[in-house]
């Protein structure tokens, strides 16, 4: 670095930044800006539908944002795309429909919670489907590891791969079982009236519970791995295997504890997208496991804060899509990012782990 | 002796059985025809993935889409999707007026060869960008592409008021292939009809030999043995003068041709295609043939696409009826009424996990990938990887 490097001007930096930068990043900043501007004639023209629109994505992009943290957990630690977390994603909207009709099994514990149960019923019956479902998906995802991934830590990349979309395919076949081919309708528990807002901005009740949840337990997984025990060893071991086990560090113990959390994230996910959405279906967790999936390699797939941005963003971008190109298009704008971003910036926009060979690390 | 017994006479008596089965099976009366074309199609679209996955070792799970752009390929131009336009060439359809029909109709032959070069151009322009990613990336991104197109398709009924692909409809009444210029007495080959299958059979046993003879060739290659090179280790076959990426794209771009011809028979023989047949099911489909066959062998391929079809055709249809009459007979209704063949795709992730726990290289292994997968070493430099490299 040069000495007359310091004295330079903070327009100068940018402007050098600007000559080095090469023609493809140029021209995505290009096409980035147009459509930004684009969306910011339409929020002009009716501010309070792209309000509503704006939080509804929000409210969406928090639902992808626990299930991409789950993609970005696994990835980080063993570097494997864990192809079967959408469907366990399913299993826990499933096992919360469950939990709230009360029968399991054909026997009928309690009576089911619906639409015309008074509210503290009601808010203890999210409370416990919630609680339910996250031990469950944990205990899933963990049991899932331990049969079909152990196994193959040694094996080539690709081969864990093809084992984990056979487990997708089990898991789906699983809910096909259990409920069946046709939408399952969810009772409405949360009231989707508005909470504030002057004039035609809709901010519901039903996007408040969904931040109500989401928050605490990001703030609860942040807590956990930059402040526990468990957590500096789950940071250790995504470092370097060998010399987190040399320093005493239980790998395996590691590694399943980091697929309970991705579990206990998805199972709430999987709660909150029934109740927000108001029907679940067998094969929901394939296209949601893959905007999430997106989500995280948009972030940067390693990175926990990259994977909460990416699923905001990607929660935008499809509200976005849905209100201004149409909702048939909305799943081929998110494929089409997730392609653009894998080609063009494997790191994701805050990077972390590389998907280049021979780059990175 | 007995190699060369093995390497020649076990191909010749295979087929010849082949060629002589339409005989037994017209003699025998079984109805089988139907099925075993859709299983020689499957057959080919397993061989076309193999390239890709057993010889050069990427992981495409997105294949359909080439299957897909293949039958898409014939649907628009041999049928009247666009009534704009009218055109004809080397068709087998008249209309009864003598008018010409609207809509393109081009000879099936021609537009075999148009699609095999289609697709191979969409695995350049998939391939070029993307082939540089790591293994498990680059199975993502092909996965996205299986997702869009069939999507577009889906939505392509209104490109800015263009009805390209009708919708979920799809395209509907494709012409039958055939050799118009043949006399009238051999109306059977002058245009495929439904009632003789004999033709398509042969058709497409013929487009399974030379996928077959493409693959036995292209393994002994120089380009073949570049693939196996980039799979094993990447960095030292780029150091020996191999250019990885365009090695990676020839295996995209030759299974997309054959992925392409498959479906471009495919269109033809089932006259209408629509965008829901060519979903991410079908990718995993022929994924599991070529995983529980054995990658890279092609004796394995072909059984496995045999084995997998069989379940779906038979296995499954006949395990429902057991299932139900035990229901019947204990009279459980929810056994009587089980739908089974819903379910195949249990079996199918079934298969794939356990093959890849219990035994990687499939049924009928390719000596060479065999080591490949049972090499644990953490030096293997394998081109997949391993997930211990640190």
């Amino acid at each position: 670095m040069e000495a007359g490097e310091a004295n330079k001007t903070r327009s100068g930096v940018l402007i050098d930044s600007i000559r080095t930068s090469s023609w493809q990043s140029r021209i995505a900043v290009v096409l980035v800006a147009v459509l930004l501007v684009l969306l910011l004639k339409q929020a002009a023209q009716d501010p309070g539908q792209f309000l509503s629109q704006l939080f509804i994505g929000l409210t969406n992009g928090a639902i992808l944002a626990l299930v991409a943290l789950g993609y970005t957990l696994v990835y980080g630690i063993i570097e494997l795309i864990n192809f079967a977390h959408g469907d366990n994603f399913m299993i826990g909207s499933f096992v919360g429909l469950t939990v709230l009709s009360g029968t399991f099994a054909g026997l009928s514990l309690f009576g089911a919670i619906t639409d015309d149960s008074g509210t503290f019923l009601k808010i203890i019956g999210v409370i416990i489907t919630l609680f339910v479902a996250m031990s469950v998906c944990g205990l899933v995802n963990v049991g899932i590891e331990r049969v079909a991934y152990k196994p193959l830590r040694n094996s080539p990349r690709l081969a864990v791969l093809i084992t984990a979309i056979g487990m997708s395919f089990i898991l789906q076949n699983v809910g096909l079982i259990w409920k069946g081919p046709a939408q399952v309708p969810f009772p409405q528990l949360i009231s989707d009236e508005k909470v504030f807002g002057p004039g035609s901005i809709l901010f519901r009740w039903n996007d408040l519970f969904v931040v109500g949840v989401t928050i605490p337990l990001l703030i609860a997984l942040s807590y956990f791995i930059q402040r526990t025990k468990q957590g500096k060893a789950m940071r250790a071991v995504a470092q370097d295997k060998e010399a987190a086990s040399m320093m005493g560090i239980n790998v395996n113990r590691t590694i399943s504890i980091t697929f309970l959390l991705g579990g206990i994230l998805a199972g709430a996910s999987g709660v909150m997208y029934g109740l927000f959405n108001g029907i679940t279906v067998f094969n929901v967790g394939f296209t949601q496991g893959l905007y999430a999936f997106t989500a995280a390699v948009l972030g940067g797939i390693g990175n926990l804060t990259g994977a909460v941005v990416g699923g905001l963003l990607i929660g935008i971008i499809g509200a976005m899509s849905d209100q201004y190109i149409g909702t048939r298009w909305t799943a081929i704008v998110i494929f089409a990012v997730l392609i653009l971003v894998l080609v063009f910036r494997p790191r994701g926009l805050l990077g972390d782990r590389s998907a280049v060979q021979g780059g990175g690390e | 002796m007995a190699a060369r017994l093995t390497r020649y006479g076990l191909p010749a008596v295979l087929i010849l059985v082949a060629f002589l089965f339409p005989l037994v099976e017209g003699y025998l009366e079984t109805d089988l025809m139907y099925p075993i074309i859709i299983i020689t199609i499957y057959v080919m679209l397993a061989l076309g993935l193999n390239i890709v996955i057993g010889f050069a070792g990427l992981l495409d799970l997105g294949f359909v889409a080439f299957y897909a752009l293949g039958a898409y390929v014939v649907g628009w131009f041999a049928s009247s999707q666009f009534q704009q336009v009218t055109f004809s060439f080397g068709a087998t359809t008249a209309s009864l007026t003598g008018e010409p029909i609207p809509g393109i109709h081009i000879s099936f032959w021609l537009l075999l060869v148009l699609a095999g070069a289609f697709t191979a151009l969409c695995g350049v322009i998939i391939g070029a960008p993307t082939l540089r990613l790591r293994g498990d990336y680059l199975a993502i991104v092909t996965l996205g592409f299986g997702e869009i197109i069939p999507r577009f398709f889906q939505n392509g009924n209104n490109l800015a008021g263009f009805n390209l692909t009708n919708g979920t409809i799809g395209i509907k009444a494709i012409d039958s292939p055939g050799f118009p210029f043949l006399p009238d007495s051999m109306s059977a080959l002058q245009r495929f009809g439904t009632l003789d299958l004999n033709p398509w059979y042969y058709t497409i046993l013929v487009l399974v030999l030379i996928t077959i003879y493409v693959n036995v060739r292209l393994r002994d290659s120089r380009l073949g043995r570049a693939w196996i090179s980039v799979r094993e280790d990447e960095t030292a076959a780029a150091a020996m003068g191999i250019n990885p990426v365009t090695t990676k794209l020839w295996a995209y771009a030759l299974g997309a041709v054959f992925g392409g011809l498959a479906g471009a028979f495919y269109g033809a023989f089932i006259k209408n295609i629509f965008p829901d047949a060519f979903s991410f099911n079908i990718s995993i489909l022929i994924l599991c043939m070529v995983i529980l066959g054995g990658m890279g062998s092609i004796y394995g391929v072909i059984l496995g696409a045999v084995l997998l079809q069989g379940v779906n055709f038979y296995l499954l249809p006949q395990m429902n009826e057991w299932v139900h009459s035990i229901g019947a007979a204990v009279g459980n209704q929810a056994l009587s009424s089980v739908d089974l063949p819903r379910y195949n795709f249990f079996i199918f992730g079934v298969i794939l996990v356990t093959m890849m726990l219990l035994r990687p290289e499939g049924i009928i292994p390719n000596r060479q990938r065999a080591e490949e997968l049972h090499d644990h070493g953490p030096g293997s430099g394998d081109a997949m990887e391993g997930a211990t490299r640190a």
